[in-house]
């Protein structure tokens, strides 16, 4: 194997395994810290996630969420952009796919309603992320302080829309009414009881398959179409863009738009696949999530799928290892989440040096 | 003669960086007093190891012996103490520091600087006037010109007490006249027993100040010479390893109608300064139309405002039948598709991305073309079949086109750019910079092709900061100082004392050129 | 004395109370970022300071003892910035965010294991927290009209963390004009090169940057939930260590202009709490909500730029990297 095809496994493959493996290793450190076998804890967490039906059900429809945040963060990164925004794009999106489902007329068939809620969802998604967009774009301001500052303001706006107007009538708790029979997504146990087999019920439904689409569709787009290879020439060099013809400027809001639009897909898995109702908080945590699933998949949607189910097996395994153990809890998968974060991204290069000397030495020129 | 004392001695000194042996067991020795020169072509290894000298880096073997004590350096600080200096070829100045701030920075000799500054004020307006290096000491940097801020690193050096002072490079940036004064410096510096190491690519220099020059060719020291006792086709056949035509052979230019008018141009560039002011020219089919000056008088400028990069304030290009203003600009793309071609002066940063493959390098500026777009389809099998054909017809090399740009060397990155450009057969090109960071052979090829292209009928305009290059390229030459042309020669008409007097802008009707002030 | 005056008085009183942490969190930012390392985990700074002054100050019953931890953790985190930034090369935004989301977990993974609550640490006794100093002379002043109520409610009447907050700027200041390491830090942050070809450590001095401002993130932290509030609660520094950022953004990393941009922040954030309740007519109440996003939605518009374009230091947030 020539050296270069070494450096492309090393810097694919190895890199990224060490690196999660790394972060797994501290995170273990912290359970020792806290009194925790970290290997009885691993143990209750993967069975948790894989050891039965219901459990996967679980993971898979968690790492659908992280497949959008995922790519959205993803694709912002491509050019260049650091959208930490996840968290508001996704709720204030849901909140799109929440108005069609609740005001479009009941009678429209699924077929046509569900496509409307992803269109709503990719919608206010979108918009949540423009402002921050051409601010970065036309005044330079940081896209990381705005679009976290778009986090609180989402936050802000969606409690006062449940509490004020959204709310059901004669409801104590923040939430809208019931969503029509329409915009149901199926769930994935329902398909496969219409079809003979029994399965374990579980919050996963279709919207894994769109997850699964709109992967395919971010890959075409940024390898195999002229859009995506302005977008990602102007990430890697905005001069290189100009020269070429293209607009940086326009290139920060439409990546931004896209970004915050596939951020805004959540609420497709979790309102009209599950919760099918608007209610408070249902993107949380998915937002600061999809960052750590777009680094650890380096960017790119295979990894981000993998890395998505990893994140599902966690979030899963995490939350039954918080029920079944008393000082553990669910935040141990934000531990997590900042480790790979840390190793996955600010210290990626952390072991390239010692692969490259043992996997992939220079060999003495002439 | 009397003994001289051996100032700098380098013994088997090695070098890689990763795969690249920058430095091959050099040996050198360099006479105290004297004026020591270095050639040899880029990536020589020449400034590789100035900066180990310097402890910018570390020699992974070998022997140093500073005024024949042992020398190791970690880093500038050892060098620095041992009496070392270095003036770079891109200068190591904080730009909003004044010049007393950039000079007593790492000497500022206490912690509350007040008192330092005070204390260097008065070492260093003695320094200057023994030396003749007079400058402004609480002017910012950045308001400096680029001979005053070469003056702030030489003070630096000496300040810190340096008696052997390295530069790399330094009359790149200066115009005939100001490397003059340059070396008048060197004179005095030398008669002080400073020891002045000079590195520099242009032979001519060699030959007119130093006492003794030493080759460098792929990382190895090939050969010592007394000045003297040499001259510059030796030396030039000693950097590459064969005969060189130092000079180009080119038939007279058959000049057609102008395809490119520039009309009382006024550009500022990104930074909202005016950097071009009332420019006209024409260029004109079969043509090569050189623009010589000093880096920084507005070429740079001039050049992205001719490629659509930035905006033109007054005046207007007709280009092609189409005329571009303020009022009515055009984009780099637009230009493109009207049949101008543009060669960047900055490649790494303009014309290339580094971590693109050469393929997708090779589509930058022709990615929306619709022979490799079938609707929203990129068909990357046509953006790599034309890649193939780029690389096939400029000789580039390896012939890979999946390869990561920044692998591929300096000349063959820059031949594919240029085959990027010229095999869209273009009517007009505008190049800059074009053998800049390029090997011998390289630039033989890029030139030949220029010349090619202007046979053909093309318009060329050229910009270059090496005299050499414009002189023996262009057919007409302007001259631009301080964002104006300050004059227009043909080529066969023009001498290099003339044209750096017009690229100081030191001719005016009134003035004795040999009164000019710099 | 007139309600408007008295109103106005208290406000600004709050202001100082409000604007205390962002002093800290931006003097600690304008550390890092002169010296070229953008620093975006503040607040992540901010909150595990927090969340360790709290716990400290509640198991030793001393909030010294807080002050003390919250800036161990504070500078360890700092550290990891660096190492991960400096040493490393690696994304500086990055890494940061990493930091605030490594706090956001481990204090809530740390109140469950050592105060077995969900989010919080044990309510602080007035002796484990920073209280009111009452400066010599209130009462005498107090008879002089006006005078006297500016000088008990606004003067005086502070913590001990407040009046350094404001006594750190000048200081800071001094530093960064007035010393040789003041000097060789700006050097730093606008050309690296220069400063090692002088013989200088750039990773040195980096280091040094990020350890003083893990230190005041530290004090800031501990100010939070020692002196401003009496225990930590779940993700109390709610974003004050981005707004911080803003602030620093907008006073173009120049200390006096950055405390009068925090001043600025806590001054219209202690108003809009004052105009919690209060009816506009023909609008109705405004909503709570509104009151409570007034600082995010200043930063951005702040940010926006409405006051020109902030020019960072040259080597802001590119790592080191030796070449010629």
């Amino acid at each position: 194997m020539t050296r270069d095809n070494r450096l492309a496994w090393i810097n694919g493959l190895l890199l990224p395994l060490f690196n999660v493996l790394t972060a797994f290793m501290v995170t273990a450190v912290v359970f020792i810290l806290i009194d925790v076998d970290p290997i009885v804890a691993t143990k209750i967490l993967i069975y948790g996630a894989l050891g039965y039906e219901e459990g996967i059900g679980y993971t898979l429809y968690y790492a659908t969420n992280f497949i959008f945040t995922g790519l959205a963060v993803a694709v912002a990164f491509h050019a260049g952009l650091f959208n930490i925004g996840g968290e508001g794009q996704a709720y204030v999106g849901g909140l799109g796919t929440a108005l069609v489902a609740l005001y479009i007329n009941p009678a429209i068939s699924a077929w046509l309603v569900i496509p409307l809620g992803i269109l709503g969802g990719l919608t206010f998604g979108a918009l949540w992320a423009i402002i921050p967009g051409y601010l970065q774009a036309y005044r330079g301001s940081h896209i990381v302080i705005t679009t976290i500052m778009f986090n609180f303001l989402a936050s802000a706006l969606m409690v006062y829309l449940l509490v004020h107007v959204l709310r059901e009538v004669g409801q104590m708790s923040p939430q809208s009414k019931d969503f029509p029979d329409a915009a149901w997504i199926p769930f994935v146990h329902d398909i496969f009881a219409s079809m003979g087999y029994k399965i374990a019920d579980s919050p996963l439904n279709l919207s894994i398959l769109i997850a699964l689409i709109f992967s395919v569709l971010v890959w075409f787009f940024l390898w195999h179409t002229r859009w995506g290879f302005a977008i990602r020439a102007t990430g890697k060099s905005p001069d290189a863009a100009i020269y070429s013809g293209i607009n940086p400027k326009m290139i920060i809001i439409v990546t931004m738009c896209i970004s915050g639009a596939l951020a805004g897909l959540v609420g497709i898995n979790e309102l009209m696949g599950v919760q099918h109702r608007l209610l408070l908080d249902f993107n949380y945590g998915y937002g600061f999530g999809g960052i750590a699933v777009a680094l650890m998949g380096r960017n790119h949607p295979v990894g981000i799928i993998i890395a998505a189910l990893l994140f599902g097996i966690l979030y899963q395994g995490g939350m039954d290892l918080a029920f079944e153990m008393q000082n553990v809890s669910r935040h141990i998968v934000v531990v997590m989440q900042g480790f790979v974060i840390l190793f996955c991204g600010g210290l990626e290069y952390l072991y390239k040096p010692l692969l490259t000397r043992f996997l992939a030495p220079i060999e003495a020129s002439e | 003669m009397s003994e001289s004392n051996i100032a700098i001695e380098l013994i088997n000194v090695d070098k890689h960086f990763g795969a690249v042996h920058a430095n091959d067991k050099v040996n050198l020795s360099v006479k105290s007093g004297t004026i020591h020169g270095i050639v040899g072509e880029n990536g020589a290894g020449k400034s590789t190891l100035m900066s180990i000298l310097y402890g910018f880096y570390q020699a992974d073997s070998g022997q140093i012996k500073v005024f024949d004590k042992d020398f190791r350096a970690t880093s500038s600080k050892q060098s620095i103490e041992a009496g070392i200096g270095m003036v770079h070829q891109h200068f190591m100045l904080v730009d909003n520091f004044t010049v007393l701030e950039n000079v007593i920075l790492g000497s500022e000799g206490g912690a509350l600087i007040t008192q330092s500054l005070e204390k260097a004020r008065i070492e260093l307006t003695r320094l200057a006037k023994e030396y003749g290096l007079e400058v402004e000491l609480d002017i910012a940097v950045e308001d400096l010109s680029v001979g005053m801020q070469q003056r702030v690193e030489i003070l630096k050096g000496l300040y810190k007490g340096a008696k052997v002072l390295i530069l790399d490079e330094p009359t790149g940036v200066l115009t005939p006249q100001e490397s003059d004064e340059l070396f008048r410096i060197f004179d005095a510096l030398k008669k002080q027993g400073v020891t002045i190491i000079l590195i520099t690519h242009k032979l001519r220099e060699i030959m007119n100040i130093t006492d003794h020059v030493s080759v460098m060719r792929a990382g190895k020291m090939v050969a010592h010479r007394e000045t003297s006792k040499t001259n510059p086709e030796e030396l030039a056949e000693l950097m590459i390893g064969r005969k060189v035509l130092l000079n180009i052979k080119k038939s007279k230019a058959k000049s057609g109608k102008a395809l490119l008018v520039a009309n009382n141009l006024e550009i500022h560039n990104e930074q909202g300064l005016k950097r071009v002011t009332n420019v006209s020219f024409e260029a004109r089919s079969g043509e090569i139309l050189g623009i010589a000056g000093v880096t920084g008088n507005g070429q740079g400028s001039l050049l992205k405002a001719l490629a659509g990069i930035l905006p033109i304030s007054k005046g207007s290009i007709e280009i092609m039948g189409k005329t571009i203003s303020s009022e009515s600009p055009l984009n780099p793309e637009q230009l493109r598709n009207l049949g101008v071609a543009h060669v960047p002066e900055d490649r790494q940063k303009m014309g290339m991305i580094a971590d693109f493959s050469a393929s997708e390098t090779a589509l930058l500026g022709y990615h929306n073309d619709q022979e490799i777009n079938q609707g929203v389809w990129l068909k990357r099998s046509s953006v790599k079949a034309n890649c193939e054909s780029l690389m096939e017809a400029f000789d580039v090399r390896p012939t890979n086109p999946d390869l990561k740009s920044s692998n591929f060397s300096g000349g063959n990155q820059q031949k594919l750019i240029l085959a990027r450009e010229f095999e869209r057969n273009p009517e007009v090109l505008i190049i800059g910079q074009p053998t800049r960071g390029v090997d011998i052979g390289a630039i033989e090829f890029i030139r030949k092709r220029i010349i090619e292209m202007r046979d053909a009928g093309k318009a060329i305009i050229l910009i270059s900061v090496e005299l050499e290059e414009i002189m023996s390229l262009s057919d007409r030459i302007i001259v631009m100082c301080d964002g104006e042309i300050t004059g227009t020669v043909n080529a066969e008409d023009a001498e290099e004392a003339t044209l750096g007097m017009m690229m100081a802008n030191a001719l005016t009707t009134n003035e004795n050129p040999d009164e000019a002030e710099l | 004395m007139n309600d408007l005056l008295l109103n106005l008085i208290l406000t600004l009183d709050a202001s100082f109370r409000v604007c205390t942490p962002l002093i800290f969190a931006s003097m600690a930012g304008l550390f890092a970022e002169r010296s070229g390392v953008v620093d975006i985990g503040l607040e992540g700074k901010l909150l595990m300071s927090a969340f360790i002054a709290a716990s400290a100050a509640s198991v030793f019953g001393s909030p010294w003892l807080g002050l003390m931890f919250a800036i161990f953790a504070s500078c360890i985190l700092a550290m990891i910035h660096g190492i991960a930034s400096i040493t490393f090369k690696g994304n500086q935004i990055v890494t940061g965010v990493a930091i605030n989301i490594l706090a956001s977990g481990l204090t809530m993974i740390l109140t469950l294991a050592w105060f077995k609550s969900g989010g919080v640490t044990p309510s602080l006794k007035p002796d484990e927290r920073f209280l009111s100093i009452t400066l010599p002379g209130v009462d005498i002043i107090d008879h002089i009209p006006i005078l006297g109520v500016i000088y008990r409610e606004l003067i005086s009447g502070h913590n001990i963390l407040v009046y350094l907050a404001f006594a750190t700027v000048p200081l800071v200041w001094w530093i960064v004009f007035r010393t040789r390491f003041g000097l060789q830090l700006r050097a730093v942050g606008e050309n690296p090169k220069a400063v090692d070809t002088a013989g200088l450590s750039v990773e040195g001095l980096r280091y040094k940057a990020l350890l003083i401002g893990g230190i005041l993130c530290g004090i800031g932290g501990a100010y939070i939930a020692t002196a401003h509030n009496a225990q930590f609660t779940k993700e109390m520094t709610a974003g004050q260590g981005f707004i911080a950022l803003a602030a620093l953004i907008f006073g173009k990393w120049h200390p006096y202009r950055v405390l009068a941009a925090c001043f600025l922040f806590g001054f219209l954030d202690a108003l809009a709490v004052r105009l919690q309740g209060v009816v506009i007519p023909g609008i109705g109440e405004i909503p709570v909500q509104l009151i409570e996003v007034t600082p995010y939605l200043l930063t951005v518009i702040l940010l926006a730029g409405f006051i020109g374009r902030a020019v960072p230091p040259k080597a802001s947030a590119q790592p080191y990297i030796k070449e010629l």
